[in-house]
């Protein structure tokens, strides 16, 4: 167990790194960065994993069942339009 | 702490670190890719160990699991893989409101696992929040989707609206209280009450919102989800989700303050405000008449412009047209025309999707400038050509306090000597306000489709040579 001060102390580092990281996005990253993010916290899955995993009741396995699978979307639905987009982005020299 | 948790551990720690690094990365273009790359790589990882977890037993939970990751998995790389680009945001919504189910999902789990002799009341407490935050950015994303994909066209509203979304919401949150101080004694009647009561507030809270504001909406329930699978990171005690979480958490939340700064619309307007519902003034008088302009005319003055700048709009990406102004500014450059995009910020249905629909059609990105960078630059135009898009060069936004879009910033697009706007029909914009621009002595009306309107320029400039 992550002690209670400890937790808060992740809490608020991660949090100013979320921030900052972003800090200075352009405008033409908005909608590919709000969607990488999106898949960012795709992550759930592997809390729906261990969720299930321990699930004892039909109803539980039941809800992680249906967890796990929203989860998984986010996640590869996450990755693929968010890829779609940045392989477009290129510059009139050329590359990418 | 066994052996196999210390591998599972590290893994975790190094997505964690592909994490924040990949999302730094993706917040510049050159090495955007990359970063969904890195990012990517550490979502692999960190699944892929996490089936060696000690907490996972029972063949039929593996069996379970695997056949959940194959089918949403699989169901979201077909749709991920097929959807239009212009499609784009409601994907978005869609995705992000099925992982902020997951994570109520989580809740729900860890809720009726409850044991009075160990539950802790920080636990359980984190546990309701978590739970509560991501049932409403499930069901909230649920609707943003149905309304962007045309499902679901009008915004919903009656009298006293916001009173009984905040007693629905008060409700939910006394019911949450209670189960956070039941010491892990949970009622299922309770939590099921609980949870459908979060759920029909995210419903009720995004149906009145409009579809401009929708980008918005999604945005913060991004940063919501984020914030719900970080405090199931706290309840799983798993370090992995909470910073990722959190991190998302505060990015979308940065993402979510940028994008309403963009539309100029207050967070707090979007959510409890309609959209001109209290706005009542009249709108100042249109002067002046629409002059109509035939595509031939508008491609020579195009042709033999120094400079052109080209203004998208949502319309034109509608009419699948990128393609065709990318042909034509190819043949302008050619001339020795300078040729500019000028992005609106909210142009396209949120900030950046409009730079999106352009890669698409193969635009480079360093010719295409947004509003602070080339607002300037009109005054030296000789042509603007404003295609597909409507409020975000209407005047009115600077002169008229009346005016609903009143103070939002706009692409000073009148200010160039001529202005040629490619436009389907005479209605008003999106947000039903007349656009005296239409009706200013140096713009000439061109009607029709975008496709098409774009391709008689081609040919036109193409005739001299």
């Amino acid at each position: 167990m992550i002690e209670g001060f400890v937790a808060l102390y992740i809490f608020m580092l991660a949090a100013f790194t979320g921030y900052e990281v972003i800090s200075k996005v352009p405008v033409i990253l908005h909608t590919p960065l709000m969607s990488g993010s999106n898949f960012i916290h795709g992550i759930v899955l592997v809390g729906t994993m261990v969720a299930l995993g321990h699930a004892a009741t039909p109803l539980e396995q039941l809800i992680g069942f249906v967890a796990v699978i929203l989860a998984a979307g986010n996640a590869v639905g996450g990755y693929v339009v968010t890829e779609r987009m940045l392989e477009m982005f290129k510059t009139s020299r050329g590359g990418k | 702490m066994g052996a196999v948790m210390t591998v599972i551990n590290i893994a975790y720690f190094i997505a964690a670190i592909l994490f924040i690094v990949g999302l730094k990365q993706m917040s510049s273009p050159t090495n955007a890719r990359r970063g969904i790359l890195w990012a990517g790589v550490g979502m692999v990882l960190a699944t892929v160990v996490t089936f060696a977890h000690p907490e996972l037993e029972g063949a039929v939970n593996y069996l379970l699991i695997i056949l959940g990751i194959a089918i949403g998995g699989g169901l979201a790389w077909w749709s991920g893989r097929k959807v239009a680009m212009t499609d784009m945001p409601q994907m978005i919504a869609l995705y992000n409101g099925m992982g902020g189910g997951a994570a109520a999902g989580i809740g729900a789990i860890y809720l009726l696992q409850a044991d009075p002799e160990t539950a802790s009341d920080v636990v359980l407490a984190i546990a309701v929040v978590g739970s509560l935050i991501g049932s409403v950015a499930f069901s909230g994303s649920m609707v943003a989707f149905a309304k962007l994909q045309g499902l679901m066209d009008k915004t919903v509203n009656f009298p006293a609206q916001q009173w009984v979304n905040l007693g629905v919401f008060a409700v939910t949150v006394l019911l949450g209280l209670s189960l956070a101080l039941s010491g892990g004694d949970v009622s299922g009647p309770v939590l099921l009450l609980f949870f459908v009561l979060a759920l029909a507030f995210g419903i009720m809270m995004t149906l009145p919102i409009g579809g401009a504001d929708m980008p918005v909406v999604i945005s913060l329930y991004n940063a919501l989800t984020g914030l719900a699978v970080g405090f199931k990171g706290f309840v799983l005690d798993n370090p992995a989700l909470m910073i990722a979480g959190v991190v998302v958490g505060a990015a979308g939340t940065l993402l979510t303050q940028l994008m309403a700064k963009a539309m100029n619309r207050k967070l707090s307007n979007v959510l409890f405000k309609q959209f001109g519902g209290s706005s009542g003034g009249a709108a100042e008088e249109v002067t002046g008449s629409l002059k109509a302009i035939e595509a031939p005319d508008a491609g020579i003055m195009m042709a033999f412009a120094n400079k052109v700048i080209i203004v998208p709009g949502y319309g034109m990406a509608v009419a699948q047209a990128q393609h065709k102004i990318w042909e034509l500014t190819q043949m302008l450059t050619a001339r020795g025309v300078a040729v500019k995009f000028a992005i609106h910020p909210v142009a396209g249905r949120m900030p950046g999707h409009m730079n999106v629909l352009l890669a698409e059609a193969g635009v480079p990105y360093d010719i295409i400038y947004d509003l602070d960078e080339i607002n300037n630059e009109f005054k030296t135009a000789d042509v603007a050509v404003v295609i597909g898009a409507n409020d975000v060069v209407n005047p009115i936004a600077r002169t008229d306090p009346d005016s609903p879009i009143y103070g939002m910033p706009i692409l000073n697009a009148d200010q160039a000597h001529n202005v040629i706007v490619i436009k389907r029909g005479r209605g008003a914009g999106f947000s039903g306000i007349e656009n005296h621009l239409f009706y200013a002595d140096n713009t000439r009306m061109l009607y029709g489709d975008g496709q098409k309107a774009a391709s008689e320029l081609i040919a036109a400039v193409k005739e001299l040579g």
